[in-house]
């Protein structure tokens, strides 16, 4: 067993883990953060991304003794749930329905944000190519795509 | 026709925005695998690595000696308590159907069947000692492939004494619902035109992004099961019929579910697995599956070859059509099973009027993943058949794809229509979709594009695609399901229950799993019973609360459970009335019903509905011909199918060099009757689009010869991504043809794009080629079978093509010759 010491969502966690166990699997099993969900073993799918120091990572493809010391965002707390409002890409989903079952969903905006971070103006080609690493087997990606460009836009009114 | 026409709709048509989103876009969710009880332990499968062997031993000594390990069980360990996974849809009374136990002590008969199970403190320690389970198989021949298993010379199940399990068959002669196809085709082989071709219709797999779960709790009095399904309802009556368990000790929970599309239609092993050693320990367990067990696992959909044989006269008026399908059911028949192709039945004949029609339906086991249904289930391979050869009658005519399905297809005025697979169309405009389809499409500009693009010989050719569907939906009048021999009906139950507080709770026996249920029905009822859209609150998915239901599959949630919910809704307002006529001391006759608030004709005099329902839970003063109570539930059973339809107009570009292909536009116009939320319609079909489009360029399951999935992850079974898809078209008539046989005039949309899209795709590829003399490609068209298909037509067709390539195909039988011959060659045994 390890020791590590992150910070997840705002709080200071500390905790002895196995090496092999796997962020996604730290983040689920030993802090609760069942926002975050795993969707395949190959790291295809991208259901598991959540930021580390603030750039996003597939949680399934980093162990969670390289987390130590740093900083571990999950969709739990991307909006400061404190004043109940949402993350503009949360609110951008909602508004242009890009979410249906909603289980790559935490993924797809974790990666949006992260991806609106190096381009804040994209064109839908970008979009595309950005979010290639999240698989969505409802919405056909129309309206994830439309939901990032609407994010773009009201960042930039 | 309904009363919501009578008095302005106010949600009805509005795109609001979903009430589940809140928690699904804050990570508040409760999948299966989310649940956590005290005490519970993790189980890991062990699967078979053989396709077919029989299990000489098990070896679970050292499994049992690892870290935290606190059962390891196989078949033999258990006794009838194990149940047994069910068929629930016979498709003829003579259907040899294997046995199939969630875990077989003797044999296995697929690659990834469980033959044991590992019981840990942790998920991790199970999947460890998983490891060190010790199975001794004696490995058997294994039946792979639909054409080598029907020579019942390697069988999938040797005690069975072959692998035809049932051969079902229509012929609209017999029924009386038209004439004798093979007189068609005589006819039409000296004076007309006949077409025969051979498709493949490829083994798909679901694919659900949320893997499958299952947690069950023995620790109460009745025995719970939380499972990542589609179906609680029809879960827990299977739990009880084969495992001893009355049905009141039962309570299946479908918490939330991250999609299904047919893959979680299901009673699987892995749920009767749980439930036993749950059952065994007395403590609650978890199992969730991998991906990779899930897509080696988790039932399959469609793999058929389609031998289709069209007849019409020279000015390509369809006479006949004659369909037999090889459909391959894997290894066991699942629970609709053999249903499957045969719901397509009804649906080869698609929006034409065909005079004679004649379907057979061959099913196959193999020593494969069984298969099941898959969005659509049936009714895509039926469009995909005739849109295509419709597509290749267009050719033979010499006429455009659209003009000569306007020569056959049914007239608007001609509904209601009987088709000659004895079903009846209530409505549909296909000249109206179609109308609209192409100019938003810009259909004719295409055209000269491709003409000019043709003409210039540019190495980039465009392609038009055609799919004019229609599709059964809304499973389904009960009666037709028993004439059928499915083991159950297709009605829907719903109750309202209004609260103290005005609030009102609708209870549903539809289980969404990602459809929007809670937001679309939210709708119906807020306009029904006049009350605001936020006062109304959906639940659904616990067989405690929701009691009664079919749950979700076969576009029937809004039509058949939208219909029960609008029959409870209006139970409420008739009770609602005579309560309130008694506290205003009027008559019933001169009380109006509008927005929520009965007022009496002619004075200021008026009670809200929510006030009627405080008083009825107040019962101070109610009428003595009445209980205390304004709740109401229904149930409704349909008394026919629904049938949207739509035209599906795809632009492809073919490079001739390289075979890659690329979607330019994608337009589709689809009549769905009323729309209740043009936003979760506009989701629902662009999701079935791409799940459709998938199937015509990228999916496809192919086991090895040994019978080895070897698309079994995320990097060999090709899910498209955002950077392989395009923005689609999606249009609507502004003038619907509203479906008559419910009263909001609804019509199912959860299938239609999935089933219209990929002969869209497909007709579009093809069509960029056929100058070149091609007149199929194999789905999936991947660059290189297109580009093998090109170099064939070159090469001048079958003449290079090794004899045992084309395996589809005896030699001298239709497709055999020509350039086809040369699109099989990448076809291996695996089918």
């Amino acid at each position: 067993m390890t020791k590590i010491e992150l910070t997840v969502d705002g709080s200071a966690v500390s905790d002895e883990v196995e090496p092999r166990m796997l962020l996604v699997q730290y983040l689920r099993e030993k802090l609760g953060k069942t926002g975050t969900v795993i969707g395949c073993d190959t790291s295809n799918c991208g259901a598991c991304t959540v930021h580390l120091d603030g750039t996003s990572v597939k949680s399934c493809n980093v162990l969670a003794v390289q987390a130590n010391g740093r900083t571990v965002t999950t969709i739990e707390g991307l909006a400061d749930t404190a004043d109940g409002e949402l993350h503009p890409v949360q609110e951008a989903f909602r508004e242009c329905h890009g979410l249906q079952c909603g289980f790559c969903t935490p993924g797809m905006i974790m990666q949006a944000v992260d991806l609106l971070g190096e381009n804040p103006d994209p064109t839908e080609e970008e979009v595309r190519l950005g979010m290639e690493g999240n698989l969505c087997r409802c919405t056909g990606y129309h309206n994830i795509v439309k939901s990032v460009l609407h994010a773009a836009e009201g960042a930039k009114a | 026709m309904t009363a919501t026409q009578d008095r302005p709709a106010a949600e009805i048509g509005k795109d609001r925005r979903r009430k589940e989103d809140q928690r699904l876009i804050t990570g508040r969710t409760r999948w299966t695998d989310n649940i956590t009880l005290p005490g519970m332990l993790h189980l890991a499968m062990v699967r078979s690595p053989f396709a077919h062997a029989a299990i000489a031993s098990v070896d679970v000594e050292a499994a049992k000696a690892s870290p935290n390990v606190v059962a390891v069980l196989s078949g033999k360990d258990f006794g009838d308590e194990l149940g047994v996974c069910i068929n629930a849809w016979p498709i003829t009374p003579d259907q040899k159907t294997p046995t199939h136990s969630p875990m077989p002590a003797d044999r296995v008969a697929f690659a990834g069947e469980v033959v044991a199970v590992v019981v840990a403190r942790s998920a991790a320690e199970a999947r460890d000692a998983a490891e060190l389970v010790d199975v001794e198989y004696d490995e058997l021949p294994a039946a792979i492939g639909i054409k080598n298993a029907l020579k019942d010379e390697v069988l999938a199940h040797p005690d069975l004494g072959t692998n035809k399990s049932a051969l079902w068959v229509f012929d609209s002669a017999e029924a009386g619902t038209g004439s004798d196809v093979e007189a068609a085709i005589e006819e039409a082989r000296t004076n007309g035109i006949l077409i025969e071709r051979e498709y493949r219709q490829q083994r798909l797999i679901p694919a659900f992004m949320e893997p499958r779960s299952v947690v069950v709790d023995p620790t109460g009095e009745q025995i719970t099961m939380w499972s990542a399904t589609q179906i609680p309802h029809i879960l827990r009556f299977a739990l009880a019929a084969t495992t001893g368990v009355p049905e009141s000790k039962i309570r299946v929970i479908a918490p939330d579910v991250g999609g299904g599309f047919g893959g979680k239609l299901q009673t699987t092993p892995e749920e009767w697995i749980a439930w036993a050693v749950a059952r065994r320990l007395s403590r609650p367990v978890k199992y969730t599956e991998t991906r990779s067990e899930s897509l080696m696992a988790a039932h399959h959909g469609r793999d058929q070859v389609q031998t289709l044989t069209l007849a019409a006269d020279k000015d390509g008026k369809v006479t006949g059509f004659k369909v037999h399908l090889d459909a391959d059911l894997g290894a066991y028949i699942a629970v609709v099973g053999g249903g499957v192709p045969v719901l397509g039945a009804f649906m080869f004949n698609a929006i034409y009027k065909f005079p004679a029609y004649r379907f057979e339906c061959q099913t196959v086991l193999t020593n494969t993943t069984f298969t099941d249904a898959y969005r659509g289930a049936g009714r895509p391979e039926a469009t995909y058949a005739i849109e295509r050869i419709m597509d290749e009658l267009a050719a033979e005519v010499g006429v455009d794809p659209l003009e000569i399905r306007e020569r056959n297809w049914i007239t608007h005025e001609e509904f209601p229509f009987m088709t000659v697979a004895g079903l009846e169309y209530d409505t549909g405009n296909y000249e109206a979709a179609t109308r609209l389809a192409k100019e938003s499409f810009g259909y004719d500009a295409l055209r000269a594009e491709q003409k000019e693009r043709r003409d210039r010989g540019d190495r980039v050719q465009l392609g038009i695609g055609v799919s004019t569907f229609t599709e059964m939906c809304g499973l389904a009048p009960s009666r037709v399901l028993g004439s059928l021999d499915y083991g159950a009906g297709g009605w829907e139950h719903a109750s309202v229950r209004m609260l103290a507080t005005g609030k009102v709770e609708i209870v549903t026996g539809a289980s969404a799993h990602g459809q929007g249920h809670e937001t679309a029905f939210s709708q119906i009822v807020a306009d029904r019973l006049g009350v605001p859209f936020e006062d109304v609150e959906v639940l659904h998915g616990d067989t405690q609360i929701a009691h009664k239901g079919l749950d979700t599959y076969g576009s029937r949630s809004l039509v058949v459970g939208g219909e029960a919910l609008v029959r409870a809704v209006d139970k409420v307002i008739d009770k609602a009335k005579h309560l309130a006529a008694h506290l205003l001391e009027a008559s019933e006759d001169d009380l109006e019903y509008n927005d929520g608030r009965f007022t009496v004709a002619g004075t200021d005099q008026g009670i809200a509905i929510q006030e009627l329902s405080t008083a009825a839970f107040a019962a101070h003063s109610y009428p003595e011909d009445m209980e205390p109570s304004l709740d109401a539930e229904a149930t409704y059973d349909p008394v026919n199918f629904n049938y949207p339809h739509g035209t599906h107009l795809c632009a492809m570009e073919v490079d001739t060099e390289t075979g890659a292909v690329k979607m330019r536009k994608y337009t589709c116009c689809d009549d769905i009757g009323v729309i209740i939320n043009p936003l979760i319609v506009a989701g629902q079909v662009h999701g079935g689009l791409v799940q459709g489009i998938a199937q015509a360029l990228w999916e496809e399951a192919v086991h090895d010869e040994a019978g080895t999935l070897v698309s079994g992850s995320f990097v060999d079974y090709l899910l498209p991504t955002a950077a392989d898809t395009i923005s689609f078209d999606v249009v609507h008539t502004d003038d619907p043809s509203v479906c008559t046989t419910n009263t909001l005039g609804t019509k199912g949309v959860g299938e239609a794009g999935t089933i219209a899209s990929t002969p869209a795709v497909v007709n579009a590829v093809v069509d960029a080629v056929r100058h070149l003399g091609i007149d199929d490609i194999q789905m999936p068209c991947t660059p290189e079978r297109v580009w093998r298909a090109i170099q064939g037509s070159k090469a001048g067709g079958a003449t290079e093509t090794p004899p045992d390539a084309a395996p589809h195909f005896a030699d001298g039988e239709a497709n055999s010759a020509g350039a086809d011959g040369a699109l099989n060659q990448d076809e291996g045994a695996g089918q």
